[in-house]
C-alpha cells in the first residue's frame, strides 16, 4: 500500500511465484496484516478490532437466525418464540444477535468519541472519516429495521413513528412515507422490505469497512499525539512503529475477549436489560404503548428530534421565515439529521492546527462537556417529552450544534495548545523510560 | 492499562444503564420477591413450577391461554411423557387437517384463551417491568431484574375489593394495575387449590407459584442460557488471563522492561 514506507511480501517458492503473478493476494494480506502502526496507541484504539468482530458476529447469527424466521405479519412475531423455544440453541443465539448490536453500538460510539478527542477527522484522515459516518448511518438504519422485525408492540409502533419524520419532510414527505413502508401504514409489506433491506445492508456495511481500512491504512493510523509518523525512511518508520501482527494483533484480542467476557455475562444474565417490555406483546395496529422509545443507542438523537417543540423561538423564526412549511416536526426532523450532518463535517469546522485534544488545553474540557451532553441527551429521550425534560434535552441539542458549529471553530483561531512531542518515539520513550528503539 | 481498561467498562455500563427505560407502570410499588431463579446462578424450583401449573389450570386457563408454549416442554417441570399426555388430553385443539377438534396431544401448543380480552401469559413475565428507575437510569433493574414475576405477584395481591362500573362494564380496583382499575375480577383470594404436596395455599404463596410458572412459560431456556452465559464469561476470562501474559511478554522488550 502507499503510504508508509515497509516491508513488501516476496513469493519464494514455485507456486508463491506462480499465485503473486496471477492474483497477488497473499502480498494484500501480508501488507495488511504488517502495516506499520504507530507504536504509542492506547487503550481507546481496541474499539475498532470490537467493531470487525461485532460485524462478523451478527452477520453469522443473523444468517443462522434467519434460517428460523418467517417475514409475514401474522407469523413473524410467533416464529421468534419458535426460536426461542424449539430450534437447538435458538434462545442463546437471538440473545445474542438482541444484544450483539447494543455492543455494536456501545463499541461504534466510544470509536467515534476516540476519533473526535484525538482529532482522528482531520487532515489526511477526511475520507476516513465521512467513510464511517456513512458506516454510523447504515448501522442505524440496519438495527432500526432490525428491530421492526420481532413484530412486537415496539417494533411496530417504533416504525410507526420513524417512518412518520420521513412523512414530516415538506412537499415530498406522504409520498416518501408511503413509498417506504410500501402503504399507508406499517403492515405486512414494511416487514417484507425492512426484511430484505435488514439482510442486504450489512453487506454494504461490510463494502464499507473495507473502504474505511483502506483509507486509514493509506494515511496510517492517527495516534494519541497526533503527530504523524516519520515516512522519510524505512529505519525512520521503525523508530515510531511496530507491525500489526503481532504486537496489536494481540493487545486488541485481549481487549475484545475481556469485553466479550463481559457482554456473555450479558447475554447469560440480563439479556433483556437493554430491550423494553412491551416488545414481547404481539404488534397490534389498534393498541398504542403509553411511551414509545426507541432503542438506547438511538434515544440521543430521538432527543434532538423532541426537543425542538413549537415554543422555541429558533422554531418560530423557521416557521414565520418558510411561511410555515418548516413546523415543528419538520425542524426536529432536520435537526436530528443535522446533529449527524455537523458530525460529518467536523474535519472542516474545526479550525486547530493541532490534532490530539492531549495539546489542547481549552478543547479538552469542550470535549468531555460534550461526552456528558451526549449521555444527558440519551437519558432525556427515554423520558415523556415535557418539562423539565424537554428543556434539559433543548439546552443538550443546542449544545451539541453548538460545540460544531461554533466552539470548534473558534477554539482553534484561541486556543493555545500545548507542547507536542516531536516524534511518536519520543512520546513512547517518555512513556517507558527505558525503552530502547529495536531497530538500533 | 487495566484502570483504563475499567474505566472503559465502567462508562460502559453508565451509558448502557441509559437503555433500561423508563416507562413507569403507572401503578404502585412492586415489592421484590426472592425467587429461586433469581441471580446468575439460580434455577427453576420444579416442584414450585408444577403448583403454579396447577394454579394456572384451575384457575387463570378459564379465561387465558398460553398459545407459544408447547404443551411438551412441560417435561421440564419434571413430568414423565405419559402425565405429559394425560395432562395434554384435558384440552380440545382445532386440527385443521381433521377439520375438527380434538384431544390435544403433546406436539401441540397450550390453547389460546378463550375470552377475547384476556391477554395470552405465555410471554407475560417478560412484558411487564416491575422495577424501574431511579430517573430513569435502570439501576433497579440492573440489581433486581427486571420485575416480571414479581410485576405479577403484585398485581394478583393489589386487589381493594371495590367494583367500579364504567360505560357497561365492571371494573376492579387494584393497586398496582397502570390506571388503578383492570378488567379481571379478583382471581385468587388464597385456598383456591389444593397443592398435593401439602405446601401453603394462601394467596400469597399461590401469586408466586404462578408468577414462577408463567416466568417458566416466558423463558423456558433460563438455565441453558445462564449457563452459556457462565461458561461464556469463565472461559474468556482465562483467555484473558492467557492473552494478557502473552501481550506483556510480547511488548516487554519493546516497553525495555524486564522479561518475565
Amino acid at each position: 500500500m502507499a503510504g508508509i514506507p515497509h516491508d513488501h511480501y516476496e513469493p519464494k517458492s514455485g507456486f508463491e511465484k506462480w499465485l503473486d503473478t496471477r492474483l497477488p493476494i497473499v502480498g494484500l494480506l501480508y501488507s495488511t496484516l504488517m502495516i506499520p502502526t504507530p507504536k504509542n496507541l492506547n487503550w481507546w484504539w481496541i474499539w475498532g478490532i470490537v467493531l470487525a468482530f461485532c460485524l462478523v458476529m451478527q452477520i453469522i447469527t443473523g444468517i443462522v437466525l434467519v434460517m428460523h424466521y418467517t417475514p409475514h405479519a401474522d407469523m413473524a412475531f410467533a416464529s421468534i418464540e419458535h426460536i426461542m423455544r424449539n430450534v437447538n440453541g435458538g434462545a442463546v443465539l437471538r440473545y445474542v444477535h438482541m444484544n450483539g448490536a447494543s455492543l455494536f453500538f456501545f463499541a461504534v460510539y466510544i470509536h467515534i468519541f476516540r476519533g473526535l478527542f484525538y482529532g482522528s477527522y482531520k487532515a489526511p484522515r477526511e475520507i476516513t472519516w465521512i467513510i464511517g459516518m456513512l458506516i454510523y448511518l447504515a448501522m442505524m438504519a440496519t438495527g432500526f429495521m432490525g428491530y421492526v422485525l420481532p413484530w412486537g408492540q415496539m417494533s411496530f409502533w417504533g416504525a410507526t413513528v420513524i417512518t412518520g419524520l420521513f412523512g414530516a419532510i415538506p412537499f415530498i414527505g406522504e409520498a416518501l412515507q408511503t413509498w417506504l413502508l410500501g402503504g399507508p401504514a406499517v403492515d405486512n409489506a414494511t416487514l417484507t422490505r425492512f426484511f430484505s433491506l435488514h439482510y442486504l445492508l450489512p453487506f454494504v456495511i461490510v463494502g464499507l469497512v473495507a473502504i474505511h481500512i483502506w483509507a486509514f491504512h493509506t494515511t496510517g493510523n492517527n495516534n494519541p499525539t497526533g503527530v504523524e509518523v516519520r515516512r522519510g525512511s524505512k529505519a525512520e518508520v521503525q523508530k515510531d512503529t511496530l507491525p500489526f501482527w503481532p504486537y496489536f494483533v494481540i493487545k486488541d484480542l485481549f481487549a475484545l475477549v475481556v469485553i466479550l467476557a463481559l457482554f456473555f455475562a450479558v447475554v447469560g444474565f440480563m439479556p433483556n436489560f437493554l430491550g423494553h417490555p412491551d416488545n414481547y406483546i404481539e404488534a397490534n395496529p389498534l393498541s398504542t404503548p403509553a411511551h414509545i422509545v426507541p432503542e438506547w443507542y438511538y434515544l440521543p438523537f430521538y432527543a434532538i428530534l423532541r426537543a425542538f417543540t413549537a415554543d422555541v423561538w429558533a422554531v418560530q423564526l423557521a416557521s414565520f421565515v418558510t411561511a410555515g412549511i418548516i413546523d415543528a416536526k419538520v425542524f426536529g426532523v432536520f435537526a436530528m439529521f443535522g446533529s449527524i450532518a455537523v458530525m460529518a463535517v467536523v474535519p472542516w469546522t474545526d479550525t486547530s492546527s493541532v490534532r490530539s485534544g492531549q495539546y489542547r488545553p481549552m478543547f479538552r474540557w469542550w470535549f468531555y462537556l460534550l461526552v456528558v451532553d451526549f449521555i444527558v441527551l440519551m437519558w432525556c429521550g427515554a423520558q415523556p417529552a415535557e418539562p423539565p425534560y424537554s428543556t434539559i434535552a433543548l439546552i443538550g441539542s443546542t449544545y451539541w450544534f453548538a460545540y460544531f458549529l461554533v466552539i470548534l471553530p473558534i477554539l482553534g483561531v484561541i486556543e493555545k495548545p500545548l507542547p507536542q512531542p516531536k516524534t511518536i518515539e519520543e512520546d513512547f520513550n517518555n512513556h517507558y523510560p527505558s525503552a530502547k528503539t529495536p531497530a538500533e | 492499562m487495566i484502570r483504563k481498561l475499567t474505566l472503559s467498562a465502567l462508562s460502559a455500563l453508565l451509558i448502557t444503564t441509559g437503555g433500561a427505560l423508563a416507562s413507569e407502570s403507572g401503578g404502585g410499588h412492586v415489592e421484590n420477591v426472592k425467587f429461586s431463579f433469581d441471580g446468575p446462578f439460580g434455577k427453576y424450583d420444579q416442584s414450585q413450577l408444577q403448583r403454579g401449573l396447577q394454579v394456572y389450570t384451575e384457575v387463570c386457563s378459564a379465561c387465558h391461554g398460553l398459545k407459544y408454549v408447547p404443551l411438551r416442554t412441560l417435561s421440564d417441570l419434571g413430568y414423565n411423557d405419559a402425565q405429559v399426555r394425560a395432562y395434554a388430553a384435558q384440552y380440545e385443539v382445532f386440527d385443521a387437517e381433521l377439520d375438527d377438534f380434538r384431544e390435544a396431544l403433546p406436539t401441540d401448543n397450550f390453547p389460546a384463551g378463550s375470552l377475547e380480552n384476556a391477554p395470552d401469559l405465555s410471554m407475560m413475565a417478560k412484558a411487564r417491568a416491575g422495577f424501574h428507575g431511579p430517573y430513569g437510569l435502570g439501576i433497579n433493574q440492573f440489581f433486581k431484574g427486571m420485575g416480571g414475576p414479581e410485576y405479577i405477584v403484585a398485581v394478583l395481591t393489589a386487589y381493594t375489593g371495590e367494583e367500579v362500573e364504567m360505560a357497561g362494564s365492571t371494573f376492579y380496583e387494584n393497586n398496582i394495575f397502570p390506571g388503578g382499575q383492570i378488567a379481571m375480577s379478583q382471581p385468587l383470594f388464597g385456598e383456591d387449590v389444593e397443592y398435593a404436596d401439602g405446601h401453603s395455599n394462601d394467596l400469597h404463596h399461590e401469586a408466586e407459584d404462578v408468577a414462577a410458572f408463567l416466568m417458566w412459560a416466558a423463558e423456558p431456556k433460563l438455565s441453558a442460557r445462564k449457563h452459556v452465559g457462565f461458561m461464556g464469561v469463565f472461559f474468556l476470562g482465562i483467555l484473558a488471563v492467557l492473552l494478557y501474559l502473552t501481550n506483556k511478554r510480547l511488548w516487554a522488550p519493546i516497553k525495555g522492561k524486564e522479561q518475565t
